[in-house]
Order: structure tokens, then C-alpha cells, then sequence
């Protein structure tokens, strides 16, 4: 046998030994590099490969009105996602993605990147409300495209045609800039939030909290296991001051016009009805809106997006001869005033017209309760002139004029009421006293809401106390989020009864013969109001510019109470371009019959009431001295008696 | 010439640490592949390991000087089998490795090849009588192996091509390889290197790649390398409950290559380093065989089994762990397949046959 004498060296034998023992000592230190030292963080990555969050959407809550019925409900919609934690390259996906969910495949790609700083469990929300097609699409291509997914989502369901659309607001899905904003900054991309109106108002209540599903999934993402379920908070619902009945009434009042109108319990400051001209769909706000479609809703010069009821800042017109009445009342000046109306008068060398010469008429001798249900612009230019802007101004912001209401709805104005102060700090220029004398009719830099006046005109009508305005009720609403801790956020101006007595007399006489609305009359019902007119440019520059072409039409404004005295029900209407006070007033008594109609059909105050009752009065007093009477007014709570007192079976005399 | 051969002198010892090894990898392979597609993979590895036994038997009686006598027509046959994959080969995965036996069978030569390969290096150096190795030895000895080696390159696979280094590096190491002539060994690998990178098919070079960046393509490419980290990772000391890389398929087809990785998922650094041990415990025992060999010829054989073996641990456990690249190796009586499992056998086989004549003389 060749070599048999020849051994293999046993060093190097030996030497093999130690490298196979250093081969399984490098081995071995690699298990323990991977099994011991990072261990933890591969058994993150491993939890994460098999578990992926569902999210499981919350329902918003219902909108209800003031007797529960409902506003705004849901309905079940599938949403597409696409999750990210499945680690496919999604921008690659993106336009297969796209053909079949019909959308642009930039945009895609755009909503990728977006979401690309959230935590990967976040999934991205690509398409809400899908059609059957869509849905069969996704459920086509499990394999192909693991990451796409659908979701089972609560959908807004507005009233249609726009009804309450601008009170209630509508939904959408948060924006960056938005995300930026110290108010939303909680919110995560994705997140669907009350855009405007009460939904935005109130998200806080109305958004509930997502839950999520933590599900066990294999390596083809398809779901094997369940861990566990956070269960998602539903939204709480919300009850609205807002009676359905009147706001159809108010809705049909406007059928067909531009403006807006607002009907509100001066009592308490609950809106009952709130309607703005032209409106939107905001059903199709719920889903995804496309560019153009927002574009051409921002842009209509009609405005469709803006709630008018506290958006729109305009000359009051006449209306405001309400305020310079009580002004010039409260002052004394008015009581004793008798202005003669020639058809106009000549103040600071400049002479103004009274718009009764339209008519070819004039009022002759004007005294203030004439001066209102007629609404002679002479006499209103002599008591400006002689209150000096000062004082108007400083009850025209004791009423609230020029500033907010503080109404619980998001993004309200404060329209302008002008003096002294304001022009030098606006404008850096002295007041002229004859701007004085425009404000005195409600024109000139005067601009106001219509919720406004609702408010101002209310509280004058309920003896100079003013309310709040708002959509909620307060009590009902948690206490952290309780819009204003000062209850009905009262204002009283201390408004003489004489004063108030008058007024209110004056603007009963509007809606009867002889006033400027005689055709809003309603027979049997304890209506008063104020019209205005209000120029929306200047005469001369109208004529300048609409060339004999009226397209600047005077705006119509009516503010009506019910009854007169400590009304239960005000309500301000806006007709842009209706030209006609008269015409918003019609608008307005087709609101106020509505709520009388409603009320009579229903039990009395005193008979619903299980304690005290609330009821207006006014009354004579007689001076014991010179027998001068003079006129009280106030309310009184009345106890009544819980026991239900047997009904009286037969007239005494019958039988 | 007397002749004692008694199955006294069989390696019992041996066989029950192979055997445990294998036990392992059945029971891991039917815990891998439950719910999958491959399931009852387990049972038919049973079978591949019963034959393996009775090849290990049968081979272990014939003499292995007659083997090494007849070292030339085998390699022979070798060569002429690693062409006939070449032109008549099947075509799977964009590879040559396969021809179609009459039974239906897939037959891979290049398995064989290193078996023979192992004797004839033996051969080889068993007849060189020098402490010292000559430089016309050195290029000999590294065709015998290069030849068949760059055939199974261009099949290609390059996985089983880089098995064959390992017999011809022992076989020069304990030729008597001088120093001068491993520096060259070094430098010429050094050399071969950018070149490599030339030849490599692109999905070998991803494999590459991969294995330097998983992060890099981590869907395609690197999906593995990261996976398997993952499964092994999160293993933890004890082994993870869910063993949910594997389980939950993450893991793709963990029951040949990745089965350490399946392994050391369920049952931790503890099992793992377990399983190790037994590994450890095989190559020393062969060692110890090689010491004890009849002659020269005999130290060879059972030297390049152990070389082969702690080549295919080395690869295959340095990949689960992440230190060597994604080459397709398998893991020698643990990984499930019928060519891994016959071809161990047969070679602890030839080691038997050696130790059984190692009185004889």
C-alpha cells in the first residue's frame, strides 16, 4: 500500500480541530449577536410583520332637533385604504390602484407622500363611498395588491336639496393647513371633522374616537387570527334649538330668493330656524368634493357657501331707525320731536331725499311713532343730527351692533357700526358730521348681520333685554365645552317702559294700514316689525356704473316679532336685491304664522307648565298727584298649581 | 493480506449523533411546513433517511482502498455525467442542474461529483510521499477539482460549485501546503474576486447585494435575508411561542435552506446552540476517525467529509445568522431533499468503511 509508512501530520489534524472550533465559535456568537443581544428588536419586527391595526371607524353622532327628530343621521359606506405596513412599493402600485378605483393616479401618489411622516399602522384613506364596481375591483385583487383594503364607514346623510345645509355645516377630511392650527393640531391626517356650521362648531361632540383591531395576518396579509379590538367611541348626538317645522317655513319663505333668514326666542336666544340663499348639497361635501366642483361653489357670485344669517355685512337700512329710535328716546330728545317732510331736507349744505318722494308723496308733520311706521327718512336725518354719531353709536353697540353675537357657529362677523373712534382708527380721517346723517337711515358705513338685528330688534321688543344667540342648548352640552359659562349671556340696556311701549306700538302699526308693510299683515296675530331698504351702492355710482341697468338692486330687510311686547319668536329677514322691505316682510309673517300656527296647536303655556310660568305684561299706572298716566311693563313668574283641575263638563246655564 | 472487518468497529457512536441530528430536522421540517402546501414533507424525508442508512450499510462493506483504486473511472464518469446536465439537462429556475431519470426521478449530478471528488483528492495526495508540497502537485491537485467545479459553475450553480473548495483546500492543507503556496491560494481568490463579479448572473449578484444592504430592495431580494434575521432574532433565548415568521409563512420554503432558521426560531439560542453541538460533536468524532485511519488514503477520505460538512454548516448557519450571503446551500442532515440527505449518508458511509479497517494490516 503506498504511504502507509507516511502519516498525515497530526499537527495539522489537530489544527483543522481548532478551526472547526473557531467556525462554530464565530456561529455560535452570531445566534447569540441575533437570539440574545438584539432580540428585543427582532421580535418587534416580527409582532410587526404579523400584526397589523384595523381601524375601526367611529359613527358621528346624530344632529336632532329641539323635539329629538332628526337632522343629520348616518349610513354605512366602504371607504378604500391602503395600508402601509404591508411594505409594498405603493407609489408603484399607484396607478393600477387608480384605474380601478377611478382616480387620478397623480393624486395618488400625492396622498402617498402625504402620509408618509404617520406611524405605518396609520393606513392611507383613498376613496370613500365606493360604488358595487369599486368594491368588487378590491375584493378582484387580493393577491395583486395585498396593501388595498376596504373599510366599513359611517357616512353623513345631510337633508337634501341644501336644507339646513349652512347650520348644520358639513364634513370633511382635515387639511394640512388645518393640521397646523392650534385647534386641530390633535387631529390626525385622514381624520374626518366638521368643516363649517354646527358639525365644525360641535366636532368635539360629534367626532367619536376610532378603535382599532389588532388582527394576526400572514405573510400574504391575509388576516388568521384576531389579539384584540379597541372598540371605537361613537359620537355623542346633539340637540339642536331648531324647530323643523319652522325651519321649512323659513326655507320656503325663501324659496327661490337670495339672503337669508334667521328666527330666534328673544326669551332665551334659541335660534328656532336658520336659513341662507342659495345654498349647497352638503352631501356632496361627505365625500370627497373634486376641484372644480369646489371652485365653482367658492366662486358664484351668489355666494351659495356663506351662511348669510351671520355672514353677511350690509346696510341695515330702515331697520336701524329701531335703534335710532330707542336712542333718540332713552336721550329724551325724540319723545317731543316733530320734524315736518317735505320730501327731503338740506343738512350740512348737502341736501337728502326722503324715499317717500319716489312716490311723489310726503310725509308732512312727522312725529316719532310716525316717523317709524312710516319710516320718514326726514325726521331720522333731524335726530341723527341732533344725537351726533357718539351716541348713536353708543347704543347701537349697547345693542350689538358692530360686533359679534357670540351665536355658537363658526366664523361669524361683526358687520361695522361706524363713530369718531372708528373712522380715525380705521381710516386715520375725522369724522364728517353729514356722514352722521346717513347713519341715521342705515346707510353709509353701517354694515350688519341679519342675526344681528335679530338680536338688537328682539331685545328692544322684549324691553331692552338681550340674549345670546345660539344652536345648542348650553345645558345639554358637557361642561368642558360649554361655549360661555355666563348662561343666556344677558344684556340689559335699561329701556324706559314708555319708551318700549312706543316703540313697539309704532312697529305693530307697520304691518297694519298706513305703515309701510300693510300686506304682511296677519289677522289675529300680535305681529310687529320694521322694513328697511338699503342702497348697496351709492345712487350716483350706480348710475355710474350699472349704466341705467339696475343690476344693483336694493337689498329688502324685515325684522318681525311675535307678539310685540316680550315676543316669543323674532325673525330677521335678508332679500338681497329684493328692493322692497315689504317684500322681506311678507317673507318674515309667512315664519312668524308658521310658529303661531304650531304654537296654538299645541297646549298653552300655563297648562304644559308643572311650576312656574313665565308671562309679559304691561300696565297703566296713575300718577295719585296730576292724574298723568303712565305706562309700566315687566314679566312675572306665575306658580301654577300641578293639580289638573277637573274640566268643566257643561256651560252653567245649559240644561 | 488478512482481512477482519466486523461491524463491531462500526461507529455506533457516530451514527446516534447523525441520527439525532436528523430526528431534529424532521420534526422541525413537519412543524415548518404544517398548513403549508409542503405539508408531509417530514414523512417523506423518513424515507430519504432509511435509504440513506441502507446506502450508508452498503457502502461501508465495500473496501474503500478498491474505491480508490478505481478513483480514475469514477471521476471519469463524473466528468462525463456533469456534461451530460449540460446537454441534456432540465432547464428549472434558469439552471442546468437536473436530468430526468427513467423512474421519473430528477438525478443531480453535481451531489455525486463531490463524493467523488473526496476520493480522488484522497487519492491523490494518499500516493504524494513529500512533507512538502511541489509546485506541479499544487496545479494538479487544483484541476482535479476545478474542472468539475467550473462545469457546475456554468450550470450554473454556484452554491454546490463552492462545496467542492473545501476537498481541495484540506486536501492541500494536509498535503503539506507550504506557506508560500496558501499566500498564493489567498491572492489568487483575491484576484478572482471583481472578476467573479463579472461572471455572476444578476440574480446571484442581488443574492450579493442583499446580503451586503437587505435593506435596500427589502420586498425582493433582501425579503429573506431579512426575514430569516427576523425569524432567528426573535427566537429569543427560549424559543418565541408563535414561532410566527415560520408558521405565518413569512419565512418562504423554510424547510430546505432556512430550516436553522425555522429551528431557531421555535426553540431560541439554547436550541439552536444545541443543535450546534451535536454538529460539533459529528465533525470532532470524524476527525477523530481521520486519526485513526489504517494509511494516508483513509485520513484524506473521512478529512474531506469533515471538510464538506463544516463547509455546508459554516454557509448555511452564517447566512441564517447574517454573516454569509444567500447561496443555497442547505444544511446538511436537517435541511429536507433527497440529494443532500443520500450524499451525507454515503459519505459517512465511506468514513465507516475507513474506520471498520482501521486494524487491518
Amino acid at each position: 500500500m503506498f504511504g502507509r509508512d507516511e502519516k498525515v501530520s497530526p499537527i495539522r489534524l489537530t489544527a483543522v480541530q481548532y478551526i472547526v472550533l473557531g467556525i462554530f465559535l464565530i456561529l455560535a456568537y452570531g445566534l447569540w449577536r441575533l437570539q440574545v443581544a438584539q432580540s428585543d428588536m427582532y421580535a418587534t419586527l416580527a409582532e410587526k410583520n404579523r400584526i397589523r391595526n384595523v381601524p375601526i371607524l367611529a359613527p358621528r353622532g346624530k344632529i336632532l332637533d329641539r323635539e329629538g327628530r332628526t337632522i343629520v343621521d348616518n349610513y354605512p359606506s366602504f371607504t378604500a385604504l391602503l395600508l402601509r405596513d404591508s411594505s409594498r412599493d405603493l407609489a408603484g402600485d399607484a396607478d393600477l390602484i387608480a384605474q380601478g378605483l377611478h382616480l387620478d393616479a397623480k393624486e395618488v401618489r400625492e396622498r402617498i407622500r402625504k402620509f408618509a411622516s404617520m406611524p405605518q399602522y396609520q393606513p392611507i384613506y383613498l376613496k370613500d363611498d365606493i360604488t358595487p364596481d369599486e368594491l368588487a375591483f378590491i375584493e378582484a385583487h387580493r393577491n395583486e395588491l395585498p396593501e388595498l383594503d376596504t373599510i366599513m364607514a359611517h357616512r353623513r346623510l345631510y337633508p337634501r336639496n341644501g336644507f339646513m345645509a349652512h347650520l348644520v355645516g358639513y364634513v370633511g377630511e382635515v387639511s394640512e393647513e388645518m393640521l397646523n392650527s392650534p385647534r386641530w393640531e390633535l387631529y390626525n391626517p385622514g381624520d374626518v371633522v366638521g368643516q363649517s356650521g354646527v358639525e365644525q362648531e360641535y366636532n368635539q361632540i360629534l367626532m367619536g374616537k376610532n378603535g382599532f383591531r389588532r388582527a394576526v395576518v400572514n405573510s400574504h396579509g391575509k388576516e388568521v387570527g384576531r389579539l384584540d379590538e379597541t372598540p371605537a367611541e361613537p359620537g355623542r348626538q346633539l340637540k339642536l334649538t331648531v324647530d323643523i317645522d319652522l325651519q321649512i317655513a323659513a326655507e320656503q319663505a325663501l324659496e327661490g330668493k337670495n339672503g337669508a333668514i334667521v328666527a330666534m326666542d328673544p326669551r332665551t336666544g334659541e335660534i328656532l330656524a336658520m336659513v341662507s340663499r342659495p345654498a349647497f348639497d352638503p352631501n356632496d361635501f361627505a365625500v370627497r368634493i373634486s376641484r372644480e366642483e369646489w371652485t365653482k361653489l367658492v366662486n358664484d357670485e351668489n355666494h351659495p357657501l356663506l351662511n348669510k344669517a351671520i355672514q353677511a355685512q350690509l346696510a341695515p337700512g330702515s331697520v336701524f331707525k329701531i335703534i335710532m329710535a330707542t336712542a333718540g328716546l332713552q336721550e329724551g330728545i325724540a319723545q317731543t320731536m316733530h320734524v315736518t317732510c317735505n320730501g327731503g331736507a338740506v343738512f350740512y349744505g348737502r341736501y337728502f331725499k326722503c324715499w317717500v318722494t319716489a312716490e311723489h308723496r310726503v310725509h308732512g308733520l312727522v312725529d316719532i311713532r310716525k316717523a317709524i311706521y312710516q319710516s320718514c327718512d326726514v325726521f331720522f336725518y333731524t335726530l341723527a343730527e341732533k344725537l351726533g354719531i357718539d351716541r348713536i353709536a353708543k347704543y347701537a353697540i349697547m345693542l350689538g351692533l358692530g360686533q359679534r353675537t357670540g351665536i355658537d357657529l363658526p366664523q361669524e362677523v361683526t358687520g361695522v357700526m361706524p363713530s369718531e373712534e372708528w373712522k380715525i382708527r380705521n381710516f386715520k380721517q375725522k369724522w364728517y358730521a353729514g356722514e352722521t346723517i346717513s347713519v341715521g337711515i342705515g346707510q353709509g358705513a353701517v354694515a350688519t348681520t341679519p342675526i344681528q338685528l335679530a338680536r338688537a330688534i328682539g331685545g328692544i321688543a322684549s324691553g331692552g333685554v338681550l340674549r345670546r344667540p345660539h344652536v345648542a342648548f348650553p345645558d345639554l352640552l358637557p361642561a368642558n365645552i360649554r361655549p360661555v359659562s355666563d348662561g343666556l349671556g344677558e344684556v340689559n340696556i335699561g329701556l324706559d317702559p314708555s319708551n318700549w311701549e312706543l316703540i313697539t306700538d309704532a312697529m305693530a302699526a307697520v304691518v297694519n294700514p298706513g305703515g309701510t308693510a300693510p300686506s304682511a299683515h296677519l289677522q289675529g296675530i300680535d305681529f310687529a316689525g320694521k322694513t328697511g331698504s338699503a342702497q348697496t351702492i351709492s345712487n350716483v355710482a350706480k348710475a355710474r356704473l350699472a349704466n341705467g341697468k339696475s343690476k344693483f338692486k336694493d337689498n329688502g330687510w324685515f325684522v318681525g316679532v311675535e307678539p310685540r311686547r316680550n315676543p316669543e319668536i323674532v325673525v330677521c329677514t335678508l332679500l338681497e336685491e329684493g328692493e322692497h322691505g315689504y317684500l322681506a316682510a311678507r317673507a318674515t309673517a309667512q315664519v312668524i304664522k308658521a310658529y303661531v300656527d304650531k304654537e296654538r296647536r299645541q297646549p298653552t303655556k300655563v297648562a304644559r307648565s308643572d311650576g312656574k310660568v313665565d308671562v309679559g305684561a304691561v300696565w297703566n299706572v296713575s300718577d295719585e298727584d296730576d292724574g298723568h298716566e303712565t305706562v309700566r311693563g315687566g314679566h312675572f313668574l306665575i306658580n301654577v298649581s300641578k293639580k289638573r283641575l277637573p274640566l268643566a263638563t257643561a256651560a252653567p246655564g245649559v240644561n | 493480506m488478512s482481512r477482519y472487518v466486523s461491524f463491531r468497529d462500526f461507529d455506533w457512536l457516530l451514527l446516534v449523533f447523525v441520527l439525532l441530528i436528523c430526528a431534529v430536522g424532521v420534526v422541525e421540517i413537519r412543524s415548518a411546513t404544517a398548513h403549508t402546501k409542503f405539508a408531509g414533507a417530514h414523512i417523506k424525508q423518513l424515507y430519504w433517511i432509511a435509504g440513506g442508512l441502507a446506502g450508508m450499510f452498503l457502502m461501508s462493506l465495500v473496501n474503500y482502498q478498491v474505491l480508490l483504486d478505481r478513483v480514475h473511472w469514477f471521476y471519469i464518469v463524473a466528468i462525463a455525467s456533469l456534461m451530460s446536465v449540460m446537454i441534456f439537462g432540465q432547464k428549472y429556475l434558469g439552471a442546468r442542474r437536473w436530468i430526468k431519470m427513467p423512474g421519473g426521478q430528477h438525478f443531480q449530478p453535481s451531489e455525486w461529483v463531490k463524493l467523488i471528488l473526496i476520493l480522488a483528492v484522497a487519492k491523490y495526495f494518499a500516493d504524494l510521499h513529500q512533507k512538502e508540497l511541489s509546485w506541479g502537485d499544487f496545479v494538479k491537485a487544483g484541476a482535479i477539482v476545478g474542472v468539475p467545479m467550473l462545469m457546475v459553475l456554468a450550470q450554473p450553480d454556484l452554491g454546490t460549485a463552492l462545496t467542492y473548495i473545501p476537498i481541495a483546500v484540506m486536501g492541500l492543507f494536509l498535503g503539506g501546503l507550504r506557506a508560500k503556496q496558501a499566500l498564493v491560494v489567498v491572492l489568487l481568490a483575491g484576484l478572482m474576486m471583481p472578476l467573479a463579479w463579472h461572471v455572476l448572473k444578476p440574480y446571484q449578484r442581488d443574492r450579493l447585494t442583499a446580503f451586503l444592504e437587505p435593506e435596500a430592495d427589502p420586498q425582493h431580494t433582501g425579503y429573506q435575508v431579512i426575514q430569516s434575521l427576523i425569524a432567528v432574532g426573535s427566537g429569543g433565548l427560549w424559543g418565541s411561542s408563535a414561532g410566527s415568521q415560520t408558521h405565518l409563512a413569512f419565512l418562504p420554503v423554510p424547510q430546505t435552506d432556512f430550516i436553522f432558521a425555522a429551528f431557531a426560531e421555535e426553540h431560541g439560542f439554547v436550541g439552536a446552540l444545541g443543535v450546534m453541538l451535536l454538529y460539533f460533536i459529528v465533525l470532532m468524532r470524524l476527525t477523530q476517525n481521520a486519526q485513526t485511519a489504517p494509511d494516508r488514503a483513509g485520513t484524506f477520505v473521512v478529512m474531506g467529509v469533515v471538510a464538506v460538512l463544516s463547509f455546508h454548516v459554516l454557509v448555511n448557519v452564517g447566512m441564517v445568522v447574517g454573516f454569509m450571503p444567500v447561496t443555497g446551500i442547505p444544511l446538511p442532515l436537517m435541511s429536507y431533499g433527497g440529494s443532500s440527505v443520500l450524499f451525507m449518508f454515503l459519505a459517512l458511509g465511506i468514513v465507516m468503511n475507513v474506520r471498520m479497517r482501521r486494524f487491518v494490516n
